[in-house]
């Protein structure tokens, strides 16, 4: 008898939610977008199913990016912490969360940056730690510059934390930015301002957040990032 | 309402910081059973420039057609040694290189199974999100009945199967070709 595979795949985003691959704005999205339609395809066993990290593979988890080095890195520290949901609202439990982000100057710790800021020896820009049962992260952090880049005259980034995070399977793959609120930059800056849909865009900022402020230490931000959810029912597979 | 998926943004330019720990160029360890493969290419862009600041992720299967997944229900053994995830950078030259074993068949839709490949992600400053691809593998008669392949049209199937490599046995070629007339099939699901 042969097997029926009952695949239930992953929810498709709601238009205008995702960015298309061209944005015209982000020059560098011009030369290395697709120019074909992509090829729509079934999810299979190979989509719904993907790497799962346990501590074991992706060595301690660095939640204080403020205490990786002798002494503090220079700049206003902060606490980012939130949820990983997925579209049913159900915690996405002891699944990979990865952090980078620049320096308080607006300098990241890589040898392409060759933005005219200071390094800080005492500050290296990433995290890197599992949720918790309830979906939870946090990390401690500094504040990211603002920084200069080349995409159109007089252009700066507003300050943000790259998140990449791997969900349950391949399918739910996602790298993200988180913004700060009442950055001045944000009404100029095309990454920001590549999705259609406005809310969508709101959600990228962080929610400054008086209960994870920690008094004379830190200012606390809630960033909820949330996956793809699963399908209602399964995808039609018949034998 | 349900909440939406948060929007996608682009990895920009330093991908590369700390992530450096998960990356992952050999996928089985040396005891790992299954053929061995070197799968190496290029990632070029719309003007034919190499790609420097690529990132590829990959997730196949092990040599039995087995992932390492909870969702993977077939009655088969995982390997230990082998996860099946691989992630690597790009070089100046727009270069990159996985070992790895061949993997199995898996089951696809309607009972049918499909051609042995790999899963690939692309990753890169440029990409709001990132693209999807996959690797098959050359000479696999398998293919004749992938229900993925079969969704592509034939004139750009190729673009999907890894090519003989010059080198030792067992080494592959694949590019990823972001624009023009041989672009690489990149899928939605």
């Amino acid at each position: 008898m042969p097997i029926t595979e009952k695949i239930r795949g992953y929810r498709q985003p709601a238009p205008g939610t995702q960015p298309e691959y061209l944005h015209a704005a982000y020059i560098s999205s011009v030369k290395r977008a697709p120019t074909k339609p992509l090829v729509a395809i079934p999810q299979t066993l190979s989509e719904i199913t993907g790497p799962q990290f346990s501590t074991n593979e992706i060595g301690p988890a660095i939640t204080d990016l403020t205490r990786q080095h002798q002494q503090s890195p220079m700049g206003e520290r902060i606490i980012v912490a939130g949820r990983v949901l997925d579209e049913d609202d159900r915690p996405v439990r002891r699944t990979l969360v990865e952090l980078w982000q620049a320096n308080a100057a607006g300098r990241y710790l890589h040898p392409l940056d060759q933005h005219d800021a200071p390094l800080d020896p005492n500050f290296t820009g990433f995290g890197s730690a599992l949720t918790d049962d309830e979906g939870r992260y946090r990390f401690v952090t500094i504040k990211p510059g603002c920084y200069p880049w080349r995409n159109h005259n007089n252009a700066w980034r507003p300050a943000h934390i790259h998140f990449s995070l791997f969900g349950p399977a391949f399918a739910t793959r996602l790298v993200t930015q988180m913004y700060f609120p009442g950055d001045p930059l944000l009404a100029s800056d095309p990454i920001f301002n590549c999705t259609a849909d406005a809310d969508a865009r709101q959600r990228l900022i962080a929610r400054f957040d008086w209960d994870a402020t920690i008094p004379e230490t830190a200012l606390g931000y809630r960033f909820d990032i949330i996956l793809r959810g699963r399908e209602q029912t399964p995808m039609e597979h018949r034998d | 309402m349900s909440p939406q998926a948060t929007t996608s943004q682009t990895v920009g330019p330093f991908f590369r910081i700390g992530l450096d720990r998960l990356n992952c160029a050999e996928l089985a360890a040396h005891d790992v059973l299954g053929q061995r493969i070197v799968l190496e290419g290029r990632v070029l862009d719309g003007d034919g420039v190499p790609v420097p600041d690529a990132v590829i992720e990959i997730w196949q299967a092990n040599s039995l057609g087995k992932y390492d997944h909870p969702e993977d229900l077939q009655d088969k053994p995982t390997h230990s040694g082998f996860k099946g995830y691989g992630r690597v950078a790009t070089d100046d030259e727009g270069r990159f290189c996985f070992r790895t074993i061949k993997p199995g068949p898996v089951p696809g839709p309607s009972g049918a199974t499909q051609a042995p490949h790999l899963v690939v992600s692309v990753l890169m400053r440029g990409l709001l999100k990132r693209l999807v691809t996959r690797i098959y593998f050359p000479g696999d008669a398998e293919q004749a009945n992938d229900s993925v392949l079969g969704l592509v049209s034939a004139e750009r199937r190729p673009t999907l199967i890894a090519r003989e490599g010059l080198a030792n046995k067992g080494s592959l070629r694949w590019d990823i070709i972001l624009q023009g007339p041989q672009e690489t099939v990149f899928f939605d699901f």
